[in-house]
């Protein structure tokens, strides 16, 4: 909660000129930085990881929370989106007459497209915005450099296990939402909207490939990967104070999103390129 | 030295010079051994010998010894900048076993950052910073890593890590770096540690460091600081927020840590009893913003008894608590 601040002497034009100028100087110079101590970082993860592996008293906990406490917020999220796929798409295919190739749009909508970056989204929701929170309090109580003066690499012993967790994990959660996202779009086509079920399994198998699943579950390591690498930096460089962790957790979901968007549309257009090229194009046509 | 201590030398020491008589820890069961004072190469001074299962220990004798080893610790012409913001500038200090440092000052003026680069955990702009002859700036994270487990840092909020129980926060270094220490000599090994610092293990134990106070969150801290029998003990305000008695308790724990383990220590304080009681040597640090040009920022380095008579306006007005013109001055923005 802030005020506006009082202004005890008003700047000349020029001077708010210069002010500003400089000010998208700092900007750019700031984002940087903040791009090169990331990568800094990530490395720092990766090495002590390769080096040194992660501890099992650190990993259980990590992968009960990015786990076992994501699943059912996943498979629900996967649910509705599924249900809600079949409720958009429904009248278009109808009034074209295509009502029975609904299952083909949904499923491949689905293990390509929605699945992985709402099994990411719900990820940096849920656990990178905690993750962020938890190393934050622990940079402003200390507890980060109580960590390093006992001798013990504070980024082997908390960012390693989560890295990992999000790394491996998330793969796992991505195929959650596909399955339920499938389950709740055929229900809703078929018990609801009156699709055909044997037509909309039917165009479904025809259009949904095997690559189609595993390009979903490959975007996913990255994911995964850029959101435990961002939260957890966003942690470690918590401000000062309440404002401190509650920017640090507001900022972590914020650019793991961005990122999650970013990574999606790279590895979607290098992956086309793959099917195109290598595999003789999709498996199916809607037509 | 108590009153008890010079009574009870007197009686046994004779001629000899001032001494001190201290439980034989060498004789006494420890997992561990301590940090030899006068270290492998040197013998052991002449005058100690065993009386009736007491060390007596020639306290000048000692300190001539300490002198003549290279310091613990040694900052030389460290200079740290944040931004635009000079915080130190060309430091020099050793810190020698057996010795504890006290470093005062006013807030603001740069102490913490001093104790946190002596350790590592800021790195200097320019300058070094040797523990045992190693450049904490040049060394391996590995290296640095092993280094640390040579120290106790106690913080002044404690930095207990909360998702843990006291006893696990006291273990957690045993369990980090001693793998081959089995559970029930770990646990042993915290029950005394929680004694040594006043703290029932049967009370605390199980707690978690929400569910206990301040005075006893700091002890915790002390303890957890003395698992791995550090060389150097790096106090951060450790009296800040605590009543009279418990700071005097932290104070005796001090004092104990430093006689009875022979640690070296660098005590950061604003409480001059404390500072006073606890230090053999005292150095006063000048906000680097309020230096003449070319004026040292280490305005004062002594004994105790020597900044009771220091004639410097400064560090007369900080060890008398007096504002004088502070409140004119800062609102001047000095």
């Amino acid at each position: 909660m802030r005020a506006k601040s009082l202004e005890w002497e008003k700047p000349s034009r020029w001077e708010r000129f210069v002010e500003s100028t400089a000010g998208i100087g700092r900007a750019i110079t700031g984002r940087v930085a903040l791009a090169g101590n990331l990568a800094v970082f990530s490395a720092a993860t990766i090495f002590w990881l390769v080096v040194k592996g992660a501890k099992r008293e650190t990993l259980t906990p990590a992968f009960f929370n990015v786990g076992v406490l994501s699943l059912p917020v996943v498979m629900l999220t996967g649910t509705f989106i599924g249900m809600v796929l079949a409720v958009q798409s429904y009248p278009q295919f109808k009034l074209v007459g295509l009502e029975t190739r609904i299952g083909a749009a949904i499923n491949l909508s689905l293990v390509k497209e929605l699945g992985p970056v709402l099994a990411a989204t719900m990820l940096a929701g849920r656990v990178g915005s905690a993750l962020a929170a938890e190393l934050g309090t622990m940079r402003v109580t200390e507890q980060i450099d109580a960590l390093a003066s006992m001798g013990v690499n504070p980024i082997h012993y908390l960012v390693a296990p989560r890295f990992l967790a999000c790394l491996t994990l998330i793969p796992g959660l991505t195929l959650f939402a596909d399955l339920m996202g499938v389950v709740g779009g055929a229900f809703f086509s078929i018990k609801l909207l009156g699709v055909d079920w044997s037509y909309y399994w039917e165009y479904s198998r025809n259009m949904v490939g095997m690559f189609d699943v595993f390009a979903g579950m490959f975007k996913s390591v990255f994911f995964g990967a850029a959101i435990a690498l961002i939260c957890c930096h966003q942690g470690f460089r918590c401000g000062a104070g309440a404002e401190g962790v509650g920017k640090a957790a507001t900022s972590s979901f914020v650019i793991s999103f961005v990122a999650i968007l970013f990574l999606d549309l790279l590895l979607g257009i290098g992956l086309d390129q793959i099917q195109t090229q290598f595999l003789g194009g999709p498996k199916g046509s809607m037509i | 030295m108590t009153d008890e201590t010079k009574k009870d030398g007197a009686a046994t020491n004779g001629d000899l010079k001032p001494v001190r008589v201290e439980p034989n820890v060498e004789n006494e069961a420890r997992p561990y051994p301590l940090p030899n004072l006068i270290g492998e190469s040197n013998p052991a001074p002449s005058a100690e010998r065993l009386i009736e299962g007491a060390v007596i220990v020639d306290e000048d004798g000692v300190k001539k010894a300490l002198r003549r080893r290279p310091p613990l610790l040694e900052i030389q012409d460290l200079n740290v900048i944040f931004g635009e913001n000079q915080v130190l500038r060309d430091i020099n200090l050793k810190v020698r076993r057996g010795e504890t440092v006290a470093v005062i000052g006013e807030s603001g003026c740069g102490k913490t950052v001093l104790l946190k680069n002596m350790i590592g955990l800021i790195a200097p702009t320019t300058g070094r910073v040797l523990f045992k002859g190693k450049d904490l700036a040049r060394v391996s994270d590995k290296a640095l890593t092993e280094i640390r487990t040579h120290y106790g840092f106690v913080f002044q909020m404690a930095a207990l890590f909360d998702s843990m129980t006291i006893a696990d926060n006291v273990a957690f270094p045993l369990r980090q770096h001693r793998r081959n220490m089995r559970r029930s000599e770990i646990k042993e090994r915290v029950e005394s540690l929680l004694e040594e610092v006043g703290l029932n293990p049967k009370i605390v134990a199980n707690k978690t460091p929400s569910e206990i106070s301040g005075g006893m969150r700091k002890r915790v801290g002390f303890a957890r600081a003395l698992a791995m029998e550090p060389e150097l003990m790096l106090y951060d305000e450790p009296t800040t927020g605590l009543d009279p008695i418990m700071s005097d308790v932290i104070n005796e724990l001090m004092i104990s840590a430093r006689d009875r383990r022979r640690v070296a220590g660098v005590l950061i304080t604003h409480d001059m009893k404390s500072a006073s009681k606890v230090a053999d040597r005292i150095v006063m640090l000048y906000p680097h913003a309020r230096l003449d040009p070319g004026e040292p920022q280490m305005i004062f380095d002594g004994t105790p008894e020597e900044i009771e008579r220091a004639t410097d306006r400064r560090v007369a007005q900080f060890i008398r608590g007096e504002a004088g013109e502070r409140i004119r001055e800062m609102t001047a923005g000095r």
